[in-house]
């Protein structure tokens, strides 16, 4: 299988999709002269032209708004924000419009726009430009997150959000856009709304999403070291939230952390510790573990940043303060 | 062919348009318009007078008074032209010919209702009438009427799209952002403001840097238009030339209607921001009366004509509210069942 980088498999996504159907186009800054701001977009503007590739005013609000109105009229828009700390300018159209639509018209009006955008720190962007907003997003019914983890997933998931009808946020991670994995050639997609364990173990469940499924993956090799087996699960969206292979695996190991680059209170580690509680409380042989991000608006001094965020250390820790 | 820049005098009034205008009108025309009006006025009334009774929640907001604007300039409109508004959504649902007793059993939250019953007096949507439905965030529509746009130049279709605002949605940052990219991309929006002085209780001399909207066009590159907007012939002579700029792929046009409401703000209005004086000089402006008279001045319609649609109007009104309390409520399965297409 060719191996290629997370920033290649989202182009591709986008690429083979705007191929496939004709109503796709991508919206935004930067999008089509500059060729993306994190290079997604490279070449697009050449091959299809200034009709489906449309750079815009920096103007987040109508960006998100304009892609929501032509995806009620039947088109398939991406609407690109260049951070998902801009989204929150496009906040209102996402919360209060895009995933009202539907639901709020009975069931006449569908929404299919696809918002990607990129999150993350550890780039000493400083606390404007460094954060970790999907919960807020995720807080809605109505609107689908995803966040994937890896260069198979990022593609997969993009191409199936590219076949759906529901408003959806796809999250990029920023520092992952070098890393590699492994695609096949040809065309394929990967279900939205499913977890996945990205590595089997009997000893304890490590749960994260995006950039920490790499730190989880890392840790659970480090622990295997001293004899024990993680399971690390990739939530890969958000909502809807799919919990069955967490619970799964939580009843067979009884320990859970949850990894998680945003800010702990509040975060999708409260909401899936919770639902460990509701629903596997029985099989609980020590209280859930969260190691996420510290709660202070992220620092430009490269060491303080570093202290702030979540890191593989922590989560082997965390492990080994659960009785190993 | 249009006017960017304005008159002086804060409402503009000309007769000399109404004149013109109604030359060009039959008979069947004025009373299709009249009769809408009409329709419009006594169901807000009857609104009014349920809501009183407990059976309609939420917000209300009456288009009473402003009847001219939505009946004028949708009977400019062709079939396939998109048409959205913000919450005082009631007027263009019915001037859409959209059935009376679906916008009637939406108010009263039923299954029946235009929007099922979910989306109440501020979100009344007809899409297979391209009746894209009211937003009650203000401003929030208006880049959603970009995209409608831009759905119409993707594919190279010559429908326009008509989006309704009052003047309290032009300080918004969306007004901004909306038109400015409308205009970039040459997009077929007609922006129709219907200045009714108010937002809420600010009066927009002391919400807006300027006391016109249309003197805000220049800025986007953008023609604009003002009319009276309690003259339903001169909001139509005016909605049907401002749509054939627009049409033409020209880009988005504004479109400044000055018109008033005679209620309040919603049902829940103590009214202290006006004298009742101003009212009442208002309603002497009332755009149903002023059509009623123009068109018995004028011989193009005798009194019996307008009393055999009041009395049609009327019965129209009773058999909407009948439909609508006879309704079922929408299901707790219908809500579940469409908050995601593909869940």
């Amino acid at each position: 299988m060719p191996t290629i980088t997370y920033r290649e498999a989202v182009s591709q996504a986008l690429w083979e999709e705007m191929e496939r159907d004709e109503r796709i186009f991508i919206m935004g800054e930067e999008v089509g002269v500059w060729g993306g701001t994190y290079a997604v977009t490279r070449g697009f503007l050449d091959h299809f032209g200034e009709k489906r590739v449309r750079d815009t005013p920096i103007a987040e609000g109508v960006i998100v708004g304009a892609a929501a109105g032509a995806a009620m009229a039947g088109l398939r828009p991406v609407a690109e924000l260049m951070t998902i700390n801009f989204a929150l300018l496009a906040m209102d159209q996402i919360a209060n419009h895009a995933a009202k639509l539907h639901a709020m018209f009975g069931g006449q009006i569908t929404c299919p726009v696809v918002i990607r955008t990129v999150g993350g720190a550890g780039r000493q962007l400083a606390a404007t430009h460094s954060q970790n907003l999907e919960v807020l997003f995720a807080h809605f019914p109505g609107l689908k997150v995803v966040a994937p983890a890896t260069p198979y997933d990022a593609k997969g998931l993009l191409k199936a959000a590219l076949r759906q009808e529901d408003p959806l946020l796809f999250i990029e991670h920023a520092t992952l856009y070098p890393t590699r994995g492994e695609v096949p050639e040809g065309d394929y997609t990967v279900p939205i709304g499913k977890s996945e364990v990205k590595r089997r173990g009997r000893d304890v469940t490590i749960i994260a999403y995006s950039k920490m499924v790499l730190l989880a993956l890392e840790a659970a090799q480090e622990l295997a070291k001293e004899g024990i087996e993680a399971e690390v699960i990739d939530l890969r969206t958000l909502r809807p939230l799919d919990l069955e292979p967490v619970l799964e695996s939580f009843k067979k190991t009884n320990r859970a952390v949850i990894a998680e680059e945003d800010w702990r209170s509040y975060g999708v580690g409260a909401e899936v510790a919770a639902r460990i509680y509701e629903e596997a409380f029985d099989y609980l042989d020590a209280p859930i573990a969260r190691v996420a991000q510290a709660e202070v608006p992220l620092p430009y001094n490269r060491e303080l940043e570093q202290m702030a965020l979540p890191k593989v250390a922590d989560i082997v820790k965390a492990v080994k303060d659960m009785g190993w | 062919m249009t006017e960017a820049t304005l008159p002086a005098e804060q409402r503009v009034r000309r007769p000399s348009d109404q004149r013109k205008a109604a030359e060009k009108l039959d008979k069947n025309e004025i009373l299709d318009m009249y009769r809408k009006m009409v329709l419009i006025r006594r169901f807000e009334e009857k609104a009014a007078e349920l809501y009183a009774q407990g059976k309609i929640g939420g917000f209300l907001h009456l288009y009473i008074g402003q009847e001219a604007v939505a009946v004028g300039s949708l009977a400019a409109k062709r079939e396939d032209d998109h048409v959205i508004t913000a919450y005082r959504d009631h007027g263009h649902a019915l001037a859409l010919g959209i059935d009376t007793g679906a916008v009637m059993a939406e108010l009263l939250g039923k299954a029946t209702g235009v929007s099922k019953g979910v989306g109440g007096s501020m979100h009344m949507a007809d899409v297979s009438k391209h009746f894209w439905g009211g937003y009650a965030i203000v401003g929030g529509h208006l880049p959603l009427a970009v995209g409608l746009a831009l759905a119409a130049k993707y594919r190279e279709e010559d429908w326009c799209v008509l989006c309704y605002f009052g003047e309290g949605a032009t300080n918004i940052g969306y007004f901004h952002e909306a038109l400015n990219l409308a205009s970039v991309w040459r997009l077929p929006v007609l922006w129709i403001c219907e200045n009714n002085r108010y937002g809420m209780g600010t009066a927009i001399e002391r919400a807006s840097a300027v006391d016109q909207v249309a003197k805000r066009a220049p800025a986007y590159n953008m023609p604009a238009m003002q009319g009276d907007g309690m003259n339903v012939l001169e909001v139509k002579a005016k909605t049907a030339e401002a749509l054939e700029y627009v049409r033409s792929g020209q880009g988005p046009m504004l479109l400044e209607f000055f018109t008033y409401r005679f209620r309040g703000h919603s049902m829940g209005d103590p009214e202290r921001y006006r004298e009742p004086e101003e009212v009442a000089r208002w309603r002497e402006d009332d755009p149903i009366g002023r059509l009623q008279k123009l068109a018995l001045d004028r011989g193009v319609a005798r009194q019996k004509d307008f009393e055999q649609i009041d009395a049609a109007v009327e019965m129209e009104v009773a058999e909407a509210v009948r439909f609508a309390e006879e309704s079922p409520d929408p299901t707790w399965e219908m809500i579940q069942q469409h908050v995601y297409v593909n869940p």
